[in-house]
Order: C-alpha cells, then structure tokens, then sequence
C-alpha cells in the first residue's frame, strides 16, 4: 500500500494541555502566601501523526497515554494547544464554508461505551437519521429507507428502527453505534475501544464487520484500543504510546515481530496469549506515572531496564530506524 | 482425589423475579485443589460470578441456592447459620472484586481497614495486626508498606489499590481465594504484575485460588485447570491444556477461534453467531444449540454431563471430534 498522495489526515506536532484551574481554597491560600499554581496536565506533547487514504493505523497505549485525547484531535472533538492539523495535506483553519463542513462530516467517531453513546429517549430511527437529515444528505422522506439501508448495512434487521436503545444488547448497540457513524457518508473513521466492552464472541462479530465495511467502502480507520491482540487483527500500521508521547511506529507485522523500543516490547510480551501456555510471569517493574509530573528525559526511563545516564535527561526523538520504521530510543544511537 | 479443599456438587442458584424464575446457576459442579488455580470462564451473564457469590453465602433475594453441596474441607456451607458464616468470610475464603473500590472504604486510611479485617477475627493487639498488614502489603508487591499503610484509597493508583484489596484477602491466610475479574480494569502491564503476584502467592501458600473471567488468554497463562460456563452450566471442563488445545464442545471452539490473536490478521475472524440468550427464555435442552453449527436433533434434549476422557467433562451430545 505505498501512495505518494498526500495523506489523509495529518496531525504536525500537536501538543495538549489540559489546565486545572485553582479552587478558590487554593487562590485563598495563595493570597496568604502558600505556594501552589495551576496543575497541568501534559495529555499530548509533540505528536505528529499521518494517516493515509484507505489506511488502518492502530494506536495502543495504556491509560493515561493520550490516546483517546489524540482521537478526539483528530475527529475535531477537542481543540489542540498547539500544532497543527492537516486535512487531505490542506491546514484545517484554511477550509471554510462547505469545504470545512464536508470534512466535519467525512470524520466521523465511534465510542467506547455503547451504552452511554446512544441517547436513551430517541428511536433508533432518529439516532441514525437525524444527522443525513440536517445535513440535507437526504430528503425528510427518505428518511427511514436510508435507516433501514444503514441498519441492514451493520448486519441488523430493519424492522428493529422503532425500538429503543435499552431494548438492544451491548453488540446491537454498537452496532447502531457504527450505522449512526456511517448515516452521514464518512471517509475516516476514529473508533475509541470501539470493541472494549463486548464479550468475546460479539467482539469478533463486531470486528469482523470492522473488516467488512472497510472493503466495502474504501473507509480509513484510526482504531484507538488497548488490547494489542485487536489491534494487530485490524491494523495495518501500529504506533505505540506512552505518557503523551509517540514511542514507535511501524508496519504491524513488523512490529510483533520485532519491537524496537523497549516499552513496546514489553506491552507485546505481557499480552496474555491463548497459546501461551501456563508461563512465569516476568512483569515489568513500576507504575505508570502520573502525567501531571512526568518523569524528566524519556518518560519510560523509571521503568526500563535499559536505561542508562542519558535517558534520565534528554528527550529521546522519533527517529527512522528502518524505511517506514520510527521509533524514539537513545538506545538506537548506541554503536 | 480425596477431600479438595472446595467441592460444589448441583449448584443451584435461582433468582425468583416477577418475570420468573432465573437459573443463574444450574447444575454446576467443580473441585479446587490446595494450591492449584481453576479457571472460571464465560461471557457476561453465564452465571461465573454467581457461583463465586454463591459460594460466599453472598447471594441475595430474590437469589436463593435452591440445591447442590458446597463443601469446604469437607464442612457443607449450604446449612450453615449467618453467625458462622460471618467467620468464615475473610477467614478461610476470602473474595477480590473487579473493581477495589467495591472493598475498599474511601474514607478510612488503609491501616484502620486492614486492622479491622484482622482483629475481626483473631483475638491480636494492634501492633501485631498493624505487623501483619505489612508483611501482606509487602506480600504482594507494594514498595514501602509503612508509610503506604497511612494513605487512604484514593491516593493509590488502580493497580496499588488492587493490590490492596488482595493484600487484604490475604490477611488472615485463607484456605480458598475467590478472584471476580480482578485484572479487567488494569491495564497490560499492571495485569501482568498482579498475575505474577497471585500465581506465586498460591503456589507459596498452598491456597486454593477460584478465578472468574471472561478473558481466555489470562486463563491459559495461569491457571491449571478450567470450567467453561454457558448459560448457567458448565459446558466443559478440564485441564488448561486439554481444553484449550483440543476444545470438545463447540462454544470453548467459537470462544477460542473468535480471539482476534489467534488468526491471522486482516482475515474475517470465526464468529459464534447470534447473541447470549436471555437466561429467562432457556427452554428445555442445550442452551447453545440455536448458535451452534453442530445442532442436532437430539439437542432438544438437555444433554448430560458426560466424561469423554480422564480428567474431563463434557455437556454435548455432538462434541467437536
């Protein structure tokens, strides 16, 4: 799959700082002379992202690692600090009028919980219609024969678009979850642990539709989720991260099979694996740390048993390690 | 095979709603060994955590064990009155939830939480229990026990406060340890860490250790041996290797085959078909029998347990060859 096009969607150096602003105890003590300012929270620091035209890029990281925050850049839930965002290699902030309004619709989110995404008190025929309508993608009259082609599209029966959501089971949810998503025609896709709440078996199901609507309708896919088992099965890239940083980058079968940083090679070993049979644990060691202090230098430094003096004090920088291989380790750069 | 330390024999445990009657828990044997770790899985709503609160005495109404043996080194639980209930919980089995919040009080420090599940039951000064709190935290992994004893819960991350919610469990050296999907919520690396702990501390302790999940891999990784639950029953029992390497009942097949690590990647997973039926509408015969390709007509009928090799037991009448 190598296009010369220009991607996508481009994320160039995107920071995102979330303030908490001091309660009115806190500026009372400060007024007094007590120390203490606003706590910050470095959820995103200098991520730069492309993802290409009918591309699947999974991004894995454990919580706190500012992954949903980065899929809510991308799908323009959230506004970045800093950086700057790249539609079909055009600055978002140069779109205006219907060309700013077509992208808005061609990005579209599916979220993690099925049951929270859906508002309890509309029909399902108003979930999914309601947006192709304002819109003006279809005609009120059309409404429910789209509804119904939207539904029979994630594999569920049109009869079913009069009910609602509590009347559905997790896998039926999310699946009306995706049919809303598709109702306005998107091109790119941010799914959020889209599948993290489903049993095993409706988790396949609802993967493989994943699959199939990707073939069908040439569709771009960021898939944001924690379980690398998932994200090797749907992904074409996968990029790894930790702390509000980009680790690494590379091509999926590459990267189980050979991880270069060694965070990502200790997120692949931990996996447990079905095939895996009963073996010793050998945990890597400490917490994550908390992203209102970050360790100094690379933040996984605390961690890794590799860790030498320069770690603790320079910022290692994503760098190309391999064609289409990036990866951000001061190891790299050992003879 | 003499005296497990655990043996459930017909768990019954039904819950008598308005709609109903709800066999949560139907029919479901098993043993647990000193030292030896059995899975417990199945999706939501197999009914894998009822049997773990029913084994506690911790069902309730309109829940009731309607039949079966719940025997604790040889002991029945079943007929025991609520006073003696009460000194075996923490005692002798002790429970670890999904979620540590669920054990943990939010506003009280750990040491007074931890003291109390200690002199609750052993006649023991305060220092000596306050001794005790920290040999368990140290136990399972928590770097300097003394001054984390002052913190309260929220000042742990969830993996810590996992910890002490199996620190917890420990106190008192429990015979049986009941874990309810205590690495769900963790992330990899944490789950790896807690994974570690408790394959050790079983192993060095001798207890017997239940552990609930719907997660097949964690199972595989660590448990000796497993019982597959659908519907209320156990479906397929065994050891570790057995099961998973050559599954017999058709649903352990479409679990395993639906784990999206197993296949190869960008192909269509195998899928189990439909949905987990609503334990209200179990008909007569094999629950899974309108999802499973290898239906046959004497399906309609519940099919018993049966015992295909040493070791294993089977609910099929028409297992995988």
């Amino acid at each position: 799959m190598s296009t010369i096009a220009a991607p996508l969607v481009e994320m160039r150096a995107i920071s995102k700082r979330f303030v908490r602003r001091a309660d009115f105890a806190m500026r009372l003590a400060r007024k007094l002379g007590a120390k203490g300012s606003d706590a910050t929270v470095h959820a995103l620091d200098q991520v730069s992202l492309a993802v290409r035209e009918r591309e699947v890029v999974g991004l894995v990281g454990e919580s706190g690692c500012g992954k949903s925050t980065l899929g809510r850049i991308v799908s323009r839930i959230l506004e970045p600090t800093e950086g700057e965002r790249l539609w079909k290699g055009r600055p978002y902030r140069e779109l205006d009028g219907r060309a700013a309004r077509a992208e808005r619709l061609a990005v579209q989110m599916i979220f993690q919980d099925p049951y929270a995404s859906l508002n309890p008190r509309m029909r399902v025929v108003d979930l999914i219609g309601e947006a192709p309508v304002v819109h003006g993608l279809i005609g009120p009259e059309e409404r429910e024969s789209y509804v119904a082609e939207m539904l029979e599209r994630v594999g569920m029966d049109a009869s079913l678009m009069r009910r609602f959501p509590h009347q559905f089971s997790g896998g039926q949810r999310s699946r009306i979850g995706i049919a809303r998503a598709l109702a306005v025609r998107p091109g790119f896709l941010v799914c959020d642990e889209a599948v993290a709440a489903l049993d095993v078996s409706i988790q396949a199901q609802v993967l493989n539709l994943f699959i199939r609507l990707r073939a069908e309708l040439a569709l771009t896919y960021l898939f944001i989720s924690h379980d690398l088992g998932v994200i090797r099965h749907v992904s074409d890239r996968v990029v790894v991260m930790y702390l509000g940083r980009i680790v690494e980058a590379a091509p999926t079968a590459e990267i189980y099979a050979q991880p270069n940083h060694p965070y990502t090679a200790a997120l692949i070993a931990e996996v447990p694996r079905v095939d895996a049979k009963r073996r010793v644990y050998v945990p890597i060691r400490g917490e994550i740390p908390s992203p209102l202090a970050p360790p100094p230098g690379c933040h996984f430094h605390p961690r890794c048993p590799h860790a030498f003096a320069r770690c603790r004090v320079e910022v290692p920088l994503l760098r190309e390690i391999a064609p289409g291989r990036v990866s951000a380790c001061h190891l790299n750069d050992l003879p | 095979m003499s005296a497990a330390l655990l043996e459930v024999e017909g768990l019954r445990t039904h819950f008598f709603t308005r709609a109903g009657v709800v066999k949560a828990v139907d029919d479901v044997s098993f043993r647990v060994e000193r030292g030896r770790i059995l899975g417990l899985v199945g999706e939501s709503g197999s009914g894998k955590s009822m049997t773990g609160y029913s084994i506690l005495g911790l069902v309730d109404p309109p829940g009731r064990i309607v039949a079966g043996r719940i025997a604790l080194n040889g002991t029945d639980l079943t007929t025991l009155d609520e006073p003696r209930w009460r000194k075996l919980r923490g005692e002798r089995i002790a429970m670890i939830f999904q979620d540590p919040m669920m054990t943990l009080n939010p506003v009280l420090r750990i040491d007074t939480q931890m003291v109390e599940a200690v002199c609750a039951h052993h006649d023991v000064s305060r220092t000596a229990a306050l001794e005790r709190c920290r040999e368990a935290l140290g136990h399972v992994g928590i770097a300097s026990p003394e001054e984390r004893l002052r913190n309260y819960p929220h000042q742990f991350s969830g993996g810590m406060r996992q910890r002490v919610a199996i620190a917890i469990a420990l106190l008192n050296r429990p015979d049986l340890i009941i874990a309810d999907e205590p690495t769900t919520a963790l992330d990899v690396t944490i789950q790896g860490q807690i994974l570690f702990e408790m394959q050790k501390l079983c192993r060095e302790t001798g207890a017997g250790l239940l552990w609930i999940t719907h997660d097949l891999s964690v199972i595989s990784g660590l448990a000796d041996d497993v019982c597959v639950m659908y519907a209320g029953r156990i479906v397929e029992a065994g050891t570790v290797d057995d099961v998973l390497e050559h599954p017999m009942h058709p649903y352990t097949r479409g679990l395993l085959d639906s784990v999206p690590g197993r296949n190869v990647p960008g192909r269509p997973l195998a899928q189990i078909p439909g949905m987990t039926p609503s334990l209200l509408e179990l008909g007569e015969g094999c629950a899974f029998r309108e999802r499973c390709t290898r239906a046959v007509e004497e399906c309609r009928v519940a099919p018993p347990i049966r015992f295909p090799a040493a070791g294993r037991a089977l609910r099929c009448v028409n297992p995988n060859p």
